[in-house]
């Protein structure tokens, strides 16, 4: 229980300092944030005027505690230029991103687990070389460009998919899934490289341990012990570095939803950003960051919760 | 052998941009910046190597250019990073307790970011610019840089020869810079290289967004986006800034792999 509030409290503790932050952000930029948004050549009734919808004319601390309520009610204020709640903006963008990543996480295990177990079975020989030269370069090609090298190959030379057609996921999910697939893969593919190399790693370790020795000391074939013993006990801490990785799936998608033409939180934040919404930044900026929080919160409880011989301290 | 390759390869690729890059200072092909319409998005040939864009500029130039913004970026975000981490990490890790607890768990905060979302939000204060893209990626360095410091500062702390240093008389400027520093180098050395690296990413994802380095700054982010709209009629466009993207990114991850490999002798 110790534990488990202790994790909780840093928890809290670290959401709180990313609302001091993104609400400090705009309140460090020298002069009236009204200011910085309209431009020198605003009238002085313009600049009061939105001073007022933005809060700003308030003193510092109301306007923080403000802040915390509405962070608190999911109220993270209106959006200047569509004026509009930003958490209803936010909610009408999140299926896009959300299933983007969900199918970028489908696509790393299908591909990391068995690549890691080539690479981990004949140690030095050429699999194992070739998946560490594959690992390499999926690590060095930006995700954003490997989306463009598919959309390249795939959308324009071969046809096989549709180019920059997005169709909603109520309204076909088929046509949804295929649209996001290219997008969804090129995203996979660094993050395949790390979890490749952690398989590798966490399976030649498996191998070396004495059980394993048991294993075929009393008979049982290469196959028998690297998928019934080695590969089960070093999935686990692959576990971890999946879940660990839907936060860099979800920020990654800000950049290639660019290259999709995606309607998803990235093209929402662009072009916030581009417009000087403040609010908007603001709100969109914290629910990601919040939900990588949380998300790295619950895959470190289900880590602790999926191996027993961990103690909880 | 197998560290060896790391080293060797990573130090090659690195080393044959450096040399571009300055190359490209005194001598490019053709002006970069040098419009011809009549040569507009031709393909790849004897006189326009890596083809033309949609503007008629050579291509070969205007990547090599490309080069020297990359490595400004590297270079200055990597010392921005470095610099405030060292005056944060010592800080924690020197004067302990509550500064400490408190420091790391702003760090804590920070990191929670994923990189490309708190540059976003970094660069959404002021007009884009190259400097500002900088400062942006610097700033997302200091908590990385700062818990290498910090461990590596609580490690070295209480040990003998630092005690007896102390013993002597020396300040804590001395201690922490002439004694301590001297052996976490090389643990920063490995974080500079892999920042370096994602600067570069970083730094492309956020020209490639039109929120990062503006023209006519070269930036081979920014062609990649100008490439997008080609991309059916002039397929090579997107080809020279990617490949050189790639290369300098693997160039340094291989190096800070070998750096890290050669210092730790178990693996």
């Amino acid at each position: 229980m110790n534990y488990y509030f202790r994790r909780l409290f840093t928890l809290a503790l670290t959401v709180v300092l990313v609302l001091i932050l993104t609400f400090s952000v705009f309140r460090v930029i020298p002069g009236d944030p009204a200011l910085a948004i309209l431009g020198v050549e605003a009238s002085q009734e313009q600049i009061e005027m939105l001073s007022e919808k933005l809060g700003t004319d308030r003193p510092m601390a109301v306007q923080l505690l403000e802040w915390f309520r509405g962070a608190a009610t999911l109220d993270l204020g209106t959006s200047l230029r569509y004026s509009e709640p930003v958490s209803d903006l936010i909610a009408s963008r999140l299926p896009v991103t959300l299933i983007l990543a969900l199918e970028s996480v489908a696509i790393v295990i299908a591909f990391s687990i068995p690549l890691g177990i080539a690479a981990a079975r004949r140690p030095g020989k050429a699999a194992d070389l070739a998946v560490s030269v594959l690992t390499q370069l999926g690590l060095a090609v930006p995700s954003f460009w490997m989306g463009i090298l598919l959309l390249l190959l795939f959308g324009l030379t071969l046809n096989w998919v549709p180019v920059s057609t997005y169709v909603g996921w109520d309204e076909n999910p088929w046509l949804a899934l295929r649209s996001t697939f290219l997008p969804a893969a090129a995203l996979a593919i660094p993050q395949i490289a790390i979890v490749v190399r952690y398989l590798r790693t966490s399976l030649l370790e498996q191998l070396n341990l004495d059980y394993v020795r048991t294993a075929r000391s009393k008979g049982l074939g290469d196959r028998a012990v690297l998928y019934g013993h080695a590969l089960r006990n070093s999935l686990l801490p692959v576990a971890t570095v999946i879940g660990i990785q839907f936060g860099e799936l979800l920020a990654g998608s800000l950049v290639i939803e660019q290259v999709f033409s995606l309607p998803g939180f990235g093209s929402l934040l662009i072009s916030a950003i581009g417009n000087r919404d403040y609010p908007l930044v603001q709100g969109l900026v914290l629910f990601i960051a919040a939900s990588v929080i949380v998300v790295n919160f619950l895959v470190d409880l289900s880590y602790r919760w999926l191996d027993p011989k961990i103690k909880l301290r | 052998m197998r560290r060896r390759i790391n080293m060797t390869v990573g130090l090659l690729l690195v080393s044959m941009l450096f040399v571009l890059m300055l190359v490209s200072l005194f001598y490019t092909p053709y002006e970069p910046n040098a419009m011809r319409i009549a040569d507009r998005l031709s393909g790849p040939s004897a006189s326009h190597w890596l083809g033309t864009d949609n503007f008629g500029r050579d291509l070969l130039s205007r990547s090599m250019v490309g080069t020297q913004t990359a490595f400004l970026v590297g270079a200055a975000s990597v010392a921005i990073g470095a610099a405030g981490g060292l005056l944060v990490g010592s800080l924690a890790g020197y004067a302990g307790k509550w500064a400490d607890e408190l420091l790391m768990r702003a760090t804590d905060a920070l990191l929670a970011f994923p990189g490309i979302l708190l540059a976003l939000l970094l660069v959404s204060v002021f007009r884009p610019s190259l400097l500002q893209t900088i400062l942006a990626i610097g700033i997302l360095f200091v908590p990385s840089f700062a818990r290498v410091v910090r461990s590596g500062v609580l490690q070295q702390r209480e040990a003998d020869y630092v005690r007896a240093v102390r013993a002597f008389g020396a300040g804590h400027v001395n201690v922490l810079f002439v004694q301590i520093l001297p052996n976490i180098a090389s643990s920063i050395i490995t974080t500079a290289a892999l920042s370096f690296s994602t600067a570069i990413l970083i730094e492309a994802a956020l020209s490639y967004l039109g929120l990062g380095v503006q023209p006519p700054d070269p930036s081979w982010g920014r062609m990649l986006n100008e490439s997008q709209t080609y991309l059916s009629a002039a397929p090579w466009f997107t080809l020279a800034p990617g490949v050189l993207i790639t290369i300098s990114v693997l160039g340094f991850n291989l190096l800070s792999d070998g750096i890290r490999d050669a210092r730790d002798v178990r693996a």
